[in-house]
C-alpha cells in the first residue's frame, strides 16, 4: 500500500513534467508513424523471402520491440540530468521506499511504450496487418515488460556513471549487437547457421520471436513461451539492479 | 540530537594504476544537544560533507557508530530519515518543474496528505519570503530564492532536526545574510536543532551557538566562537607608521610584548586586551617622536583560530 502511493507520487511527477514538454509527446507519437510509413514499404517486396504472409504481420512486432528497447534504454539520461540538479538525493533522503523511487520512474517508461505501441498497432491494422486481438495483446505486454528491463538497466548505467559522456559509448556498445542479433528489423533464419547460432545466446531475440508469434497467432507455440519467461526473467534482474543503485550509499 | 563515536569513512579510489583507500573522515565523535545551531567549519575536502551524507543516511559509514534524532544511522535509516530535513549543497528541485508541485510532492513522499502538504508547503513559502513563487520554474529564480526554496523542501515534514550543506555558497553577500536570518529564524521560531557546514568563517561566527571544526578528516577544536578566539593570544595591533626609518624604533618598543612583525610602514602584534594595553604604548611611541599614519586593533577571527590550529590560512585551504 505504502509502495503503491510512493510509487505513484513519483510517476505522476515523471509524467507530469514530461506532458508539460511537448517535443516528448511528439517525438514519441511520431517515431513509430515514420518506421512503419518509410521502412515498412521496402519490406514489402521481401515478405516471401521471410517465409510469411504478410509484411506488416511480420514488421510490426519487430519494430514494436525496437520502439520499446531503444526507447527505454535512453530513460537513464533524464535521470542524469536529475541527478544533477540534486533530485534524486532529495527524494533518497525521504523514507519512501528505494524500489518505489525506481519503479515509478519506470511506470512513466511503460506507459511510454504503451502509448507507442497502440499507435503502432493501430497504424499497422490501417495497412494490412493481420493479428488476433489476443495475440496482440500477449505481443504488446511482452515488449512492454521487455521495456521495463531495459529501462530499469538503463537507470542502473545512469546511476553508476552519473555522466552522459560514459553512459553513451557504453549504451552504443550494448544496442549494436542486441540490435544486429536479436532479429528486430529481418529474421535471423535469413543468415547462415553460424549467425544463427550466435543470435541464439542474445535474450532479446527470444522476446522478439515470442512476440512475432504471438502476433502470428501460435500462442501455443514454445517461442512465446521462452520469450515470455526471458522478458520475466531480465525485468527481475534489471529491477533488483535498478533498485540496488538506488540503495547504493554513493548514487 | 546527534551522536556519533569514532564515525568513519573510507573511499577506495584509483590513483594511477593502483587502488588506494582516502579516509575522508576518520574517527569522528560529535555530540550536538537539541535547540543549538552548530557550524561544521574546514576547508574544501576536510570531510564536512561526507560526515553530513553520513549522518543523514546517504552514505554508509565504514566505521563507528551514530544516533540521529534518537534513531541509529543503520539500523533505523527510515526513522532517521523521517525525523531530519536536509538541505543539500546540489538543490533539491528540478529546474523545469513548478516550485509549489515538487514541494507538494516531496512532503508526500514523507507520507503527508496532499492537503496538508500544499498547506504547509504556502506557510513555508510565506515565511522564507518566496510568496508569490508558488507556480514559477525553479530556472527563473534567482540563487537566493532557490535556496529558500530547497530550504522549504527540507521543512515540509517539519523536521525537528535540520542539516544544511553549505547553505550560502554562490550567493551574494545580501542574500547571504538574509538566508542567515531565515536559519537563525528556524531554531527561534521552532526550537529546530540545525547542523550546517560552511567554510565561511563570519557564517559560523554569526549564525552559531557552537563552532566545530573538521580539518584532514579529524576534529581539531569544538567550541564557542567566542572561546575558540580566546584562544588566539591577543588582538592583533597593526601600527602603520607615517616615517618607514621609524619602524626598527617601533619594533623595539612593540618587542617587549611579544613577536613582532614588520611589513613595509607596518609594525603588527599581537597583544592580549589590547584596548587595556595601547594607549599606554601610544604615548611611549609619541614621546620616541614616532608619528603614526594609522592605527588597527583587531579582534581575532575564526580565520586566527584555523591558522593558529593548523599553521594553514582556512582561505588559503579552501
Amino acid at each position: 500500500m505504502r509502495f503503491a502511493r510512493e510509487s505513484f507520487i513519483v510517476f505522476r511527477r515523471q509524467l507530469r513534467m514530461n506532458l508539460r514538454n511537448p517535443a516528448w509527446v511528439i517525438i514519441g507519437l511520431t517515431q513509430p508513424v515514420l518506421y512503419l510509413l518509410l521502412f515498412g514499404p521496402l519490406l514489402e517486396p521481401m515478405t516471401a523471402q521471410f517465409g510469411a504472409q504478410n509484411a506488416y504481420t511480420f514488421f510490426v512486432p519487430g519494430l514494436l520491440v525496437q520502439l520499446g528497447v531503444f526507447g527505454a534504454f535512453f530513460a537513464g539520461f533524464g535521470l542524469i540530468a536529475e541527478w544533477r540538479e540534486g533530485v534524486v538525493e532529495a527524494e533518497r533522503v525521504t523514507p519512501a521506499g528505494r524500489t518505489a523511487l525506481l519503479v515509478g520512474r519506470l511506470g512513466r517508461d511503460l506507459l511510454q511504450i504503451l502509448a507507442q505501441a497502440i499507435v503502432l498497432c493501430a497504424l499497422g491494422y490501417a495497412l494490412g496487418m493481420r493479428a488476433s486481438v489476443t495475440g496482440l495483446v500477449i505481443g504488446v505486454l511482452l515488449t512492454v515488460l521487455l521495456g521495463a528491463a531495459c529501462s530499469a538497466a538503463s537507470y542502473a548505467v545512469a546511476l553508476t556513471t552519473k555522466s552522459e559522456d560514459v553512459m553513451a559509448p557504453i549504451l552504443n556498445s550494448v544496442l549494436l549487437p542486441v540490435l544486429l542479433l536479436s532479429g528486430i528489423l529481418l529474421p535471423m533464419t535469413l543468415g547462415p547457421v553460424w549467425l544463427q547460432t550466435v543470435s541464439d545466446y542474445m535474450p532479446i531475440k527470444h522476446v522478439v520471436d515470442g512476440v512475432r508469434s504471438s502476433f502470428a497467432g501460435d500462442l501455443a507455440s514454445s517461442s512465446v513461451a521462452w520469450g515470455s519467461a526471458w522478458a520475466v526473467v531480465l525485468t527481475g534482474l534489471a529491477v533488483y539492479w535498478g533498485t540496488s543503485t538506488f540503495r547504493k550509499e554513493n548514487a | 540530537m546527534i551522536t556519533t563515536r569514532s564515525l568513519s569513512q573510507t573511499f577506495r579510489t584509483r590513483r594511477g594504476r593502483e587502488m588506494v583507500d582516502v579516509e575522508a573522515v576518520r574517527g569522528v565523535d560529535l555530540h550536538v544537544a537539541e535547540g543549538e545551531i552548530v557550524s561544521f567549519l574546514g576547508p574544501n575536502g576536510a570531510g564536512k560533507t561526507t560526515t553530513l551524507r553520513m549522518l543523514t543516511t546517504l552514505l554508509r559509514p565504514t566505521a563507528g557508530t551514530a544516533t540521529v534524532a534518537g534513531h541509529d544511522v543503520l539500523t533505523e535509516a527510515v526513522a532517521v530519515r523521517r525525523s531530519i530535513g536536509y538541505v543539500s549543497q546540489s538543490g533539491s528541485t528540478s529546474s523545469v518543474a513548478r516550485a509549489g508541485e515538487e514541494v507538494i510532492d516531496h512532503g508526500m513522499l514523507y507520507g503527508i496528505s496532499r492537503a496538508q502538504a500544499e498547506q504547509r508547503g504556502r506557510e513555508l513559502f510565506d515565511q522564507l519570503a518566496l510568496d508569490g513563487l508558488w507556480d514559477r520554474q525553479p530556472k527563473s529564480m534567482s540563487g537566493g530564492q532557490r535556496r529558500r526554496l530547497d530550504i522549504a523542501m527540507g521543512l515540509i515534514h517539519d523536521p525537528r532536526l535540520i542539516f544544511l550543506d553549505e547553505p550560502t555558497t554562490g550567493l551574494d553577500p545580501q542574500a547571504r545574510v538574509n538566508l542567515w536570518q531565515h536559519i537563525a529564524d528556524l531554531r527561534d521560531r521552532l526550537g529546530a536543532t540545525i547542523f550546517l557546514t560552511t567554510h565561511y568563517l563570519d557564517e559560523a561566527d554569526a549564525l552559531s551557538d557552537r563552532v566545530i571544526v573538521i580539518d584532514n578528516g579529524r576534529i581539531i577544536a569544538d567550541d564557542t566562537p567566542e572561546r575558540l578566539k580566546q584562544q588566539v593570544s591577543g588582538d592583533l595591533v597593526d601600527l602603520e607608521l607615517a616615517d618607514v626609518v621609524q619602524v626598527p624604533l617601533a619594533a623595539k618598543h612593540l618587542e617587549v610584548h611579544g613577536q613582532v612583525d614588520t611589513d613595509g610602514r607596518h609594525v603588527r602584534t599581537r597583544l592580549p586586551h589590547a584596548g587595556a594595553v595601547v594607549p599606554a604604548l601610544l604615548r611611549d611611541l609619541e614621546a620616541e617622536g614616532i608619528t603614526l599614519s594609522h592605527l588597527e586593533i583587531r579582534r581575532p577571527t575564526l580565520d586566527d583560530v584555523f591558522l593558529t590550529l593548523t599553521g594553514r590560512s582556512l582561505r588559503e585551504a579552501a
